[in-house]
């Protein structure tokens, strides 16, 4: 029975938390490895690009919603993805015609294209900023828990609670429908087989005629569905906020990395490691341990490894480990 | 399109220079990063104060008061110290209103304050260490001290007989601040604390800090941070796990975005924040909404006061400088003299011109004591039904 407890306590703090931010950020990072491994640079955009896809997909919500259409127990949100996907891929295709495929026709150096990144980062920003505001926004309805720790308690007769919610669950089913798909098309599909051609050696793949602005324009629109996507379901999980979109960058970039930028199946690794390094190393295992050891080996302490502060320090020790021992990443990516 | 050239190249020129009787003011608020969802508003009711006192026109021989907006950025102290520097050299403000955050507050005060012999006063810098800050009697705040808010919250947890807490607070000279004074207050009445962990603010995950929260345990989680932060998300990741049922929250939780979004899931927690009540509270919302300022956004009370004294301190010392501000500001603050209320600046101006004295209450009550300080009235606040309930004053 004490078992039970410790690993309830365990799914309820470190496993679920984890998986679902873990979930969010692979999305994340798959967006920012397409990129990097189709166009050849780190974008610095790809968190304002998704705080502006999440921001139609609220706009159309708040639309259904004043319409009173809704998907009952799921959130309204969910239906008003297709128009924020649509909505993002004109405005990636319009900054890559108006700005990435000057620097392309250039061939500039990646360094350069990343610098322009930056600047397109800025106006993204102001313009997310500019429409919707610098407050945070809700836009979350429908049925909140699939179960509620006091639910969990009564039906189980357990210590410890457990709960799960509506987004976490949404998440995790959502990232896996995601990547099955993104796979199958890359594999599966002619235009798939020639972005994956173009990536792996850009000459050769212009040589058997594959045309590179239509690569260009796919890979713009997955990024897009990527984005927006891994972007409402963070909202919807925790909040909306332009600002903590801008700082999900971080994270985002650093599990590309540890996965191997690139490497689609690496973004994925590496979203897991770094959510669940942030969470359980830090985590003080006293709970769990009272639980699961007899009483004579209990702990007095918290049995914390790392105190919280230093959950941002983990990943990145992580990171820079893997650059040391591994510059190419988990998965070998290309090497940055 | 020329005639909007030349006329925005009219406006350009203009803007550059400051005419003989304008009189350069800073704002320096964080119109960008963590806090730039209040700062508008703050921002607006500064700029109410100095407007009202220009449109007397009796305002030290018709002089006009200029507010030039600066961004402090919340949490960079190098991008905070560099705008002051440009409004003390370039703008040639002669006082500011400002800044916000204490950290960044602490730095232009030492940074570029001091040795420019600028006087300041902060509206929302509430942190302990303000208090013994070298400051040359330059650094004033309408905003109460935390060591005090910290005694408060002890206090209240003692009459509650609660014991045990757990406490977040967010990692910034204001977070720490407060839960400083508190847990030193909490530990002297015999109270224990379980674990103490920071949170960063604006991050993507928090479920890192709860889950090491909930395994330390406690009665309650004492949370010091931002209402539309961290603190939120520290909130929510305990909901959603389960993790505490009631939360003890510092001012900077005080927010009825709050309640609307998790009301439900609050019930029973209860914290303080500084308040004002009574006439000039009342008189001040309606100029503020007259003048489509939000008047219930945080700190906008203090900042008009805090932009007032500055007029009035200059108006007591007769010129519109430096010296004028430092010297003066806790004369018009504190009695004797004449309660100027909001809305009032005028007739402030009229005894002061004459010779006479003015204590300025405003729509905070303002009483500055020890270093420059606000003495501070905080509410004590329950959450029922969704809606905070006053307890009593402290």
């Amino acid at each position: 029975m004490d078992l039970l407890n410790a690993l309830v306590a365990l799914t309820n703090f470190v496993l679920i938390p984890a998986m679902t931010y873990g979930s969010q950020l692979a999305l994340g990072a798959l967006g920012v490895t397409m990129v990097y491994g189709i166009l050849r640079f780190s974008n610095f955009a790809h968190g304002d690009t998704m705080a502006f896809g999440t921001m139609i997909v609220i706009l159309f919500t708040w639309l259904f919603q004043s319409m009173g259409i809704s998907l009952g127990p799921l959130p309204t949100a969910l239906l008003a993805i297709p128009f924020g996907i649509a909505g993002t891929s004109l405005l990636l295709l319009g900054t890559d015609r108006v700005v990435y495929r000057f620097y392309r026709a250039q061939k500039a150096k990646p360094v350069i294209v990343v610098m322009v990144s930056l600047g397109v980062m800025f106006i993204y920003n102001g313009l997310t900023r500019f429409i919707l505001g610098t407050n945070e926004q809700r836009f979350a309805d429908g049925e909140r828990f699939i179960i509620r720790a006091r639910e969990f308690k009564e039906m189980t007769g357990l210590k410890e609670g457990l709960t799960f919610k509506t987004t976490q669950g949404l998440t995790i089913v959502t990232a896996i429908v995601v990547v099955i798909a993104l796979f199958w098309f890359l594999n599966k599909t002619r235009t798939g087989k020639s972005m994956r051609a173009f990536s792996d050696n850009e000459d050769l793949a212009l040589l058997s005629g594959i045309n590179p602005e239509r690569v260009v324009m796919v890979t713009w629109i997955i990024v897009a569905g990527l984005v927006t996507i891994a972007g409402t379901l963070y909202g919807l999980d925790k909040s909306y906020k332009p600002f903590t979109y801008f700082q999900l960058l971080l994270p985002i970039f650093a599990a590309a990395i540890v996965g191997g930028l690139g490497s689609p199946i690496g973004a994925i690794a590496g979203g897991f490691v770094i959510a669940f390094s942030e969470v359980a190393v830090t985590y003080a295992w006293k709970k769990v341990l009272v639980y699961a050891l007899p009483e004579s080996l209990e702990p007095e302490s918290l049995v914390q490894l790392l105190a919280t502060e230093y959950k941002f320090a983990v990943s990145f020790m992580i990171l820079v480990i893997v650059l040391l021992v591994r510059p190419t990443g988990i998965f070998k990516g290309k090497s940055v | 399109m020329k005639k909007i050239l030349l006329a925005s190249a009219a406006i350009a020129l203009t803007a550059g220079s400051v005419s003989a009787e304008d009189v350069p003011v800073g704002v320096i608020l964080s119109f960008t990063g963590p806090i730039e969802s209040l700062t508008p508003m703050m921002g607006g009711s500064a700029e109410l104060a100095f407007k009202e006192i220009n449109e007397t026109g009796k305002f030290l021989n018709g002089t006009t008061l200029v507010p030039v907006r600066a961004d402090a950025t919340c949490v960079d102290a190098a991008a905070a110290t560099a705008a002051a520097e440009r409004l003390v050299t370039s703008d040639k403000v002669v006082a500011i209103m400002g800044a916000d955050c204490s950290g960044v507050t602490g730095a232009i005060l030492s940074n570029v304050a001091m040795p420019n012999g600028i006087p300041m006063i902060s509206p929302s810098a509430t942190s302990p260490a303000l208090s013994s800050a070298e400051d040359n009697g330059l650094f004033f705040r309408t905003a109460p001290s935390d060591a005090r808010q910290g005694q408060v919250l002890a206090d209240i947890l003692k009459e509650k007989g609660v014991s045990e807490v757990a406490v977040t607070y967010t990692n910034n000279d204001y977070g720490k601040g407060l839960a400083d004074a508190f847990i030193a207050a909490h530990e002297a009445h015999g109270g224990s604390v379980t674990l103490t962990a920071p949170h960063e603010d604006g991050k993507a995950d928090y479920s890192a800090e709860i889950g090491s929260l909930a395994s330390a345990g406690g009665d309650l989680l004492a949370i010091f941070g931002y209402s539309d932060q961290g603190g939120k998300g520290i909130i929510q990741a305990s909901v959603d796990t389960g993790a505490f049922d009631t939360y003890l929250l510092g001012d900077g939780m005080y927010a009825d975005a709050l309640l609307v979004d998790l009301g439900a899931d609050l019930e029973g927690s209860f914290g303080t924040v500084p308040w004002a009540e009574g006439e000039g509270t009342e008189l001040f919302n309606a100029l503020a909404t007259a003048n489509d300022v939000n008047p219930d956004s945080s700190y906008t009370r203090e900042s008009y006061d805090a932009a007032a004294l500055l007029a009035l301190a200059m108006a007591a010392g007769g010129a519109a400088t430096s010296e004028a501000v430092a010297a003066n500001v806790m004369n018009v603050a504190n009695a004797p003299g004449e309660k100027i209320l909001p809305g009032e600046l005028g007739k402030a101006l009229d005894i002061l011109a004459a010779g006479g004295e003015v204590d300025y209450v405003g729509a905070t009550g303002v009483e500055l004591i020890g270093p420059g300080e606000a003495a501070g009235t905080y509410r004590h606040f329950t959450i029922a039904e969704s809606a905070y309930e006053t307890v009593e004053f402290k």
